[in-house]
């Protein structure tokens, strides 16, 4: 009896070794397949064609520069909005909230997490643009300003809740060193908690940027799709087009192993590349915490 | 205490009389919004909630009727992620929690599982596009919408369950072992049982964000319009939160009842799903052992 317990134990924990490394193999597969589809385009199309400034597929016009700081203007704008309210909101609920609101505003935040992205570009088009056109005067309210607004929206859940965490992670004992040293809560805030979670704070923007900057359905939904090149600060009220809008908009009319085909592949490989720099450096910013705080404890 | 003293203690209390009403007002303009969206699509799309907009096939170029169709296609889509990532993504849980050793492999283990975290959500569309339809032949379906769903799923499920494993004292396993208990059972009967809530919650949070994204299923597996319900894992199918794009953006003269209707349904599985997970937490800690 013994010796068939033994068996199955041997299958079972092989199998979960195999899944433990599931994730390495998807990661691999992944990058395999956007670089099997997306190098291509640098044989087909002539480089300075991909990196100039004109959008325009059915004439063979290739240059991603306009989608790239198109992602890159909504995404900066979408920090703008997400940042602030989201750190200080994340204060406030570890900081200055009693326990009973902590209880209301934490499940709330939640909830915005959960809303599906197209629920809030319907709400983008419906009621952000509009709103926004009348206010602002503008011929369109489908701008990239609608996109930061709502893409705000949907950093803010990621970086409450990590910062949060950091918040919560910074040891009871550094507050009330500084409170019994006479310092005001307000004062311990910003001069003890926030620094010392400062990494996690750090991790918490950065991974908030990078869904941002992967958002696909409400850019494509409220930022007009005009793929033009952003020359001043005036792009903001005008339409324009992300990396993600132009994948998940012309992906499903091109004709498999087309130049347009390789060209999206070769977009969604540089978003890629992108999220990959940016969780590379969230990681290793919270890391580097770790084993500071080790070198402390030790 | 001196006079100046005194008068900059008392300067630095109304500083953070000041500063808390601030941040006050700032959570609340963060919070408010939400609360917002949601009593602001009950009160729109109750009116266009019936049983046959519920239950009845959409008509009329998606004009009229109801959206069955797209509700039992998202249930679909949801089970089918279900099927794949949670076996794998608990066991793979397991694995990190339980018998990695803290080495480079692990490290790697871990980044990777980062990196899926933040892969775009149309990136993974591309890739199941890539190998589910066309390199593996399954075609625009659900299931290849369910495979590609399930990858995207898996970092949510895993560090969310790890998590919950990692919160079990490493006391219940030192007595198990001890009382002679191999290491699978040990896990099997005082492990898993005590993590069990955590883990369901990283589930059901996974699975909700699966159930309400477009992105990853738009070139693997939706119909823009079906006028049966898909019979096969190998048929393409409708889905809410793809029909509701469809329907705001794609079909003009699209009656605006409906798609607040539609709108609703699917706040409704996020608000309940969301509910769950704070039942589960709740009930969870009343019972805690530890």
């Amino acid at each position: 009896m013994s010796k068939k317990l033994k068996s199955s134990e041997v299958i079972i924990t092989r199998g979960i070794q195999l899944s433990g490394f599931s994730s390495i193999l998807f990661v691999l597969m992944i990058l395999f397949f956007l670089l099997y589809e997306g190098i291509p385009a640098l044989f087909t199309v002539p480089l300075d064609d991909l990196f100039s400034s004109r959008w325009y597929p059915i004439e063979e016009y290739y240059g991603i520069i306009p989608l790239l700081l198109g992602s890159l203007v909504v995404t900066l704008g979408a920090s703008m909005v997400a940042v602030p309210f989201g750190i200080l909101t994340a204060v406030y609920i570890s900081e200055i909230a009693p326990a009973w609101l902590k209880e209301i505003l934490k499940p709330l935040v939640e909830l915005l997490a959960g809303f599906p992205s197209v629920v809030l570009g319907f709400l983008g088009i419906l009621v952000v643009s509009p709103f926004l056109r009348d206010v602002l005067h503008l011929p369109t309210g489908l701008t990239a300003l609608t996109g930061s607004l709502l893409l705000g929206g949907i950093a803010i859940p990621t970086i409450v809740s990590i910062s949060e965490d950091a918040l919560n992670n910074v040891p009871e004992t550094y507050r009330q060193g500084s409170l019994a040293l006479g310092l005001t809560r307000w004062q311990t805030i910003w001069g003890v908690t926030v620094p010392a979670a400062r990494s996690g704070i750090l991790t918490a923007i950065m991974l908030g940027l990078g869904r941002t900057i992967g958002e696909t359905m409400t850019v494509m939904m409220v930022t007009g799709n005009a793929p033009i090149l952003p020359n001043s600060l005036k792009v903001l009220f005008m339409p324009i087009r992300t990396m993600t809008a132009t994948i998940a908009s012309e992906m499903g009319e091109v004709a498999t192993g087309s130049p347009h085909y390789h060209v999206l592949f070769f977009i969604a490989m540089v978003l890629f590349l992108f999220t990959l720099a940016v969780n590379i450096i969230a990681s290793k910013i919270s890391f580097s915490r770790m084993k500071r705080s080790e070198r402390i404890l030790s | 205490m001196s006079r100046y003293q005194e008068k900059s203690v008392h300067r630095q209390l109304l500083f953070e009389k000041a500063g808390f009403s601030i941040l006050t007002v700032l959570t609340i303009l963060t919070v408010l919004p939400i609360i917002a969206v949601v009593i602001y699509v009950i009160v729109l799309g109750s009116s266009a909630i019936s049983w046959d907009f519920i239950f009845e096939m959409p008509m009329d170029g998606m004009r009229a009727g109801g959206i069955w169709p797209a509700i039992v296609g998202t249930f679909y889509l949801t089970l089918g992620t279900a099927i794949f990532s949670v076996p794998l993504g608990v066991a793979a849980a397991i694995y990190l929690s339980e018998y990695a050793a803290d080495n480079q492999v692990t490290r790697t283990i871990r980044l990777a599982i980062i990196n899926l975290a933040g892969i775009p959500s149309v990136v993974y569309g591309l890739f199941g596009l890539g190998l589910f339809v066309i390199f593996l032949n399954f075609g625009t379906s659900i299931l290849s919408a369910s495979l590609t769903l399930s990858i995207m799923t898996l970092p949510v499920i895993i560090s969310t369950t790890e998590e919950a494993l990692s919160a079990v004292p490493q006391s219940f396993r030192v007595v198990s072992v001890s009382l002679g208990a191999t290491k699978w059972q040990t896990i099997r009967r005082m492990v898993l049982p005590q993590a069990l809530p955590g883990i369901l919650t990283g589930i059901v949070l996974g699975l909700e964000r699966a159930a309400g994204e477009t992105a990853p299923i738009l070139f693997t597996g939706a119909a823009f319009f079906l006028p049966r319900l898909p019979n096969s894992p190998l048929d393409a199918t409708m889905a809410l939160p793809y029909h509701l794009f469809v329907i705001s953006t794609q079909v003009p003269g699209m009656p605006i009842q409906i798609q607040y209707g539609t709108v609703m349904v699917l706040l409704f599985f996020v608000l309940i799903m969301n509910l769950i997970v704070t039942v589960i937490r709740s009930r969870a800690r009343a019972r805690r052992q530890w």
